[in-house]
């Protein structure tokens, strides 16, 4: 009986209805934001702002992205990687010709592109549904990293093909470029994460999102209701490569620096790896989209650790470990539980509300 | 004939070719799907992994070799020399059917009623594990594949053809790959013995039962799983053909597996369920997308549009007909 | 269109106007020179043996098939077919044979998707959830609740629907329909595979929603007492065709109608 809401009630609606109804809830998540905010910033250092804080962030931008368009609307993307080196290659090009502004804009106008050529991408679905949409959101894939590898004017005729963050400020500390710190690269991406977290938790308890999870659950009985399908998909379409747009856009600014799109952005390297991160966090539920990126970010450095450090395997190897175990945890989630570990999360939870009591 | 004319031949000549490949491809897709509902996003890497098991085994390799070595600071890594192909191919297609056995064994059995798109992400994960165990296995290094297949351009080809341009000009001859030409005997003898084993056996006539109505086909006592063993065994079979063929061309790597989501285009063009949907969807693929390669790519003179032309074309062609190909117009029901 | 015009029309006075209704699906006829009309503030009942068409007649009248020929006469303008969405926002409401409901959300979200089209609020606000959005958001809360309520829903508000049982879903499907405050509410068989009390359960909901929110009922069902007992008006169709229509106890006496129920052939 740790975790009880017995002698709490909600009085009205509004109150019913907050993002956190249980005061439990509450606290535990401003002690949170706390320690993000005031305690990590003082104490990061540049292995935990590299291997692990920054990349969790940037992964569960893009995986809430996802997780709207999969979990929420029920449109499976294999399109991730495109769209997010559209939310790189965005900011490499404003960046270089607008030199003076700034890299909080820089990064949102790079969502808003993203958003633009979501919507584009997104028009086959109107006539297409399931694994048919599945297999053309790959066209997306293939076509744009193959848009930015091979038209020169993307990457400023650099021969290399590369593109390189330059060094940019927010109230006067760097936090693009080799010299940024690593409270500032951590912050910046904290603020995005937690606004735009906050957000699409608004859209999802709203108006928007109630229409995304009809159109998932039952298209045609959502259009008898007067949800319009083509709109509602393709605004699933426009936010989630919002989304995945600013991800894409910090991990070129913030995080890599420097990066080529082949290789970047890969299917393999973006698309399946976000994909799992919202099946082993949970479709359609935002602590999924968090649960997921932590884990992608966690088990490589664990299972590193654990074969290389100590059974003593190469990094070969375990590397390959490490692509097995991933699947056999995709299948195994998908067998034992479909909802990941947001719906693990919510029966311990309730374990902890009838605890010591079985039930 | 003008030089121009006999490029267009050359190119959907060879198009034709990469096609029933594709076409090969496609047909294991169609099969899975048919049935037992399932996407099998993992065909490419069956075909990887069928490859590396006949690498492995016609060499001699000791599986998991790396690993065993690693941790015991052995050093395996031959148990035999070089075996025929034959019977590499024979030991392939046990493991093939072992394989198809384990899955559905241990995922499938688990994932009946699921919905599709669930099992279709649980195929995703079979690929990583698949390609995971395949590396763990046999090693991750580019590996040669030689099962005796001729390979290298055909002279009697070229030499049949090059007193057909017009006299003066330039021309050479047609070019085309002896291994290609084997592709495409094999794949055509494959797709007709598939199609008449569905047509004229017992297995066959339950398969097609089960792919109208699995609730239908059980009731009158046919074996779904031994049907998915089945099915998902002669996919496996048709993913080791092609990774034989690929890999023979390019060497067994992991790059394989990815030829798979190149016939993906023709699933969306002939539909999830047709065989002969696949059969010309995958030649119209591969014309289109030689053809494509040379008169449009060579127009911006940037190139590689062959990753992703399949997939507009399949797109573009959907937007008018969204049953697909061979597919029958599709009522909504409520 | 709006709204507005329906509530303009006197009750007892034609709502909708059905002319020679055909459809065929590829050769197959579904319907064949259907007429009938359906009078505002009424009970009206479709009956007729499997296969008679009449979920085809449903789905004509919200939109969702378009006829072959016909005219449809909605509120005094006279057009060839309804679109979905415009019968929705006309005020037409329904339920379905083979439940459609959003598995995956609760009961309280299913319910709140019936007021979606009288969310108001743009995305932008959506995503802020302050100030309007917030109030929009509670103003219909309270409105559904109130749907809740009515059809003693409250101990599975927060249950996902895929786990309820079916009696309850049926429910759950009203309660959504009724959550758009609908003018015509189109029932398909919404007491198939209930018992007795969950019938008069039913019958309850449909018999108050239709006195005290004065709501129009189509209804689709195959229990020959409840059909008798609640409607105004039937009409009876067979093989596509309407075979007659009347009130029950003209129904209950007409020959074609006793011959298509017993089988008996008419040729």
């Amino acid at each position: 009986m740790i975790y009880k809401e017995t002698g709490q009630y909600n009085s009205n609606y509004r109150s019913d209805h907050a993002i956190f109804p249980l005061m439990q809830d509450k606290i535990a998540f401003s002690l949170l934001m706390l320690v993000a905010f005031l305690f990590v910033p003082f104490v990061v250092d540049s292995y935990w702002e590299k291997a692990i804080l920054v990349p969790f962030l940037i992964y569960s931008m893009a995986a809430i992205g996802l997780n709207i368009l999969t979990g929420y609307c029920g449109q499976v993307s294999l399109g991730t990687g495109g769209f997010m080196a559209v939310g790189a290659f965005s900011t490499y090009k404003l960046m270089t010709t607008y030199p003076d502004l700034n890299i909080m804009i820089i990064v949102i106008i790079s969502g808003f592109i993203s958003a633009l050529v979501g919507i584009l991408f997104g028009l086959p679905s109107l006539r297409i549904k399931g694994f048919y949409l599945a297999v053309a959101t790959l066209a997306s894939q293939f076509f744009l990293v193959w848009l930015f590898n091979k038209v020169p004017w993307f990457y400023n005729y650099s021969d290399t093909g590369q593109i390189t963050v330059s060094e940019r400020t927010m109230f006067g500390v760097p936090v693009t470029g080799a010299a940024a710190p690593p409270y500032a690269t951590y912050l910046f991406c904290l603020v995005l994460v937690v606004v735009f977290g906050f957000a699409a938790k608004n859209m999802i308890r709203s108006k928007i999102g109630r229409s995304w999870m009809a159109i998932r659950d039952m298209d045609i009985a959502a259009e008898i209701i007067g949800v319009p399908p083509l709109k509602t998909k393709l605004t699933a379409f426009a936010i989630s490569s919002f989304y995945i747009g600013i991800s894409g856009s910090l991990y070129f600014a913030v995080y890599l620096g420097a990066l080529e799109v082949t290789e970047s952005f890969d299917i393999m390297a973006i698309s399946f790896p976000v994909l799992f991160m919202i099946i082993i966090g949970g479709l359609g539920s935002m602590l999924g989209s968090f649960l997921g990126a932590a884990f992608i970010v966690l088990l490589p450095i664990v299972l590193k650790n654990f074969m290389v450090d100590l059974v003593g395997l190469s990094a070969v190897t375990a590397k390959h470990f490490e692509i097995t175990i991933w699947g056999l945890l995709m299948v195994v989630f998908l067998i034992v539980e479909p909802h990941g570990l947001a719906r693990l999360w919510s029966i311990a939870k309730e374990k902890l509300r009838r605890w010591p009591f079985p039930y | 004939m003008s030089v121009e004319l006999l490029n267009f031949i050359e190119t959907v000549l060879n198009g034709l070719m990469s096609g029933i490949m594709y076409s090969l491809v496609a047909l294991g897709f169609v099969l899975i799907f048919k049935a037992s509902g399932v996407f099998n996003f993992a065909q490419g890497v069956f075909a990887l992994f069928a490859a590396l098991t006949l690498v492995g085994f016609q060499t001699g390799q000791v599986p998991f070799s790396h690993l065993i070595n690693e941790l015991f600071g052995t050093k395996l890594h031959h148990w035999y020399p070089e075996i025929h192909s034959f019977l590499a191919i024979i030991f392939t297609i046990i493991t093939m059917i072992v394989l198809a056995w384990i899955i559905e064994r241990l995922v499938l059995k688990h994932l009946v009623n699921q919905e599709p798109i669930i099992l279709f992400m649980a195929t995703i994960g079979l690929a990583f594990v698949l390609e995971g165990i395949g590396d763990l296995m046999w090693g991750s290094d580019v590996k040669v594949l030689d099962v005796g297949i001729p390979s290298g351009g055909s002279e009697w080809l070229e030499n049949a053809t090059i007193g057909l341009a017009a006299e003066g000009s330039e021309y050479y001859g047609m070019y085309i790959d002896v291994l290609n030409v084997w592709a495409t005997v094999i794949a055509v003898i494959l797709v007709t013995a598939l199609a008449l084993f569905s047509q004229y056996t017992k297995t066959g006539r339950a398969l097609r039962a089960v792919a109208d109505d699995h609730q239908a086909a059980l009731s009158v006592g046919i074996s779904l799983r031994t049907i998915w063993v089945f099915v998902w065994a002669m996919s496996g079979f048709i993913a080791m053909v092609a990774g034989i063929m690929w890999g023979t061309e390019s060497g067994v790597q992991f790059s394989l597996s990815l030829i798979a989501l190149k016939a993906l285009p023709v699933l969306i063009l002939g539909g999830f369920t047709s065989i002969p949907g696949a059969i010309i969807g995958g030649l119209l693929i591969g014309v289109g997308e030689k053809l494509a390669e040379i008169y449009i790519g060579g127009l911006f003179d940037i190139g590689a549009i062959e990753n992703w032309f399949a997939y507009f074309m399949a797109l573009v062609f959907l937007l008018f007909r969204p049953q697909g190909l061979f597919g029958e117009k599709i009522i909504e029901r409520v | 269109m709006s709204l507005s015009k329906i509530k303009n029309i006197p009750f007892g006075k034609n709502i909708i106007e059905l002319k020679n209704i055909s459809l065929s699906f590829g050769g197959v006829k579904a319907l064949t020179e259907v007429s009938f009309e359906v009078k505002r503030g009424e009970v009206f009942a479709i009956i007729g043996p499997n296969g008679a068409g009449k979920s085809s007649m449903l789905n004509v009248i919200n939109g969702f098939y378009k006829p072959t020929s016909g005219k449809i006469n909605f509120a005094g303008q006279e057009r060839l077919q309804m679109e979905p969405e415009f019968a929705a926002k006309s005020g037409i409401a329904r339920t379905f044979q083979n439940i459609a409901l959003f598995k995956g959300m609760s009961t309280l979200d299913n319910l709140m998707t019936g007021r979606l089209l009288k969310q108001k609020q743009n995305l932008f606000m959506q995503a802020l959830y302050i100030g309007p959005a917030e109030k929009e958001e509670t103003f219909h809360r309270e409105k559904v609740e109130r749907v809740i309520d009515f059809l003693d829903l409250q101990s599975i508000r927060r249950t996902p629907v895929g786990s309820l049982p079916y009696g309850l879903q049926k429910r759950v499907e009203l309660g959504r329909a009724l959550a758009m405050e609908p003018e015509i509410l189109l029932l398909d068989e919404p007491m198939a595979g209930m018992n007795v009390e969950e019938k008069q359960d039913m019958s309850r909901f449909v018999l108050t929603a239709n006195h005290e929110l004065k709501t129009t009922i189509v209804l689709i069902e195959h229990d020959m007492s409840v059909v008798m007992d609640i409607s105004d008006r039937i009409v009876v169709l067979d093989y596509g065709k309407k075979i007659g229509s009347g009130k029950p106890e003209e129904i209950r006496i007409n020959k074609a109608v006793i011959d298509a129920y017993l089988g008996v052939s008419n040729d």
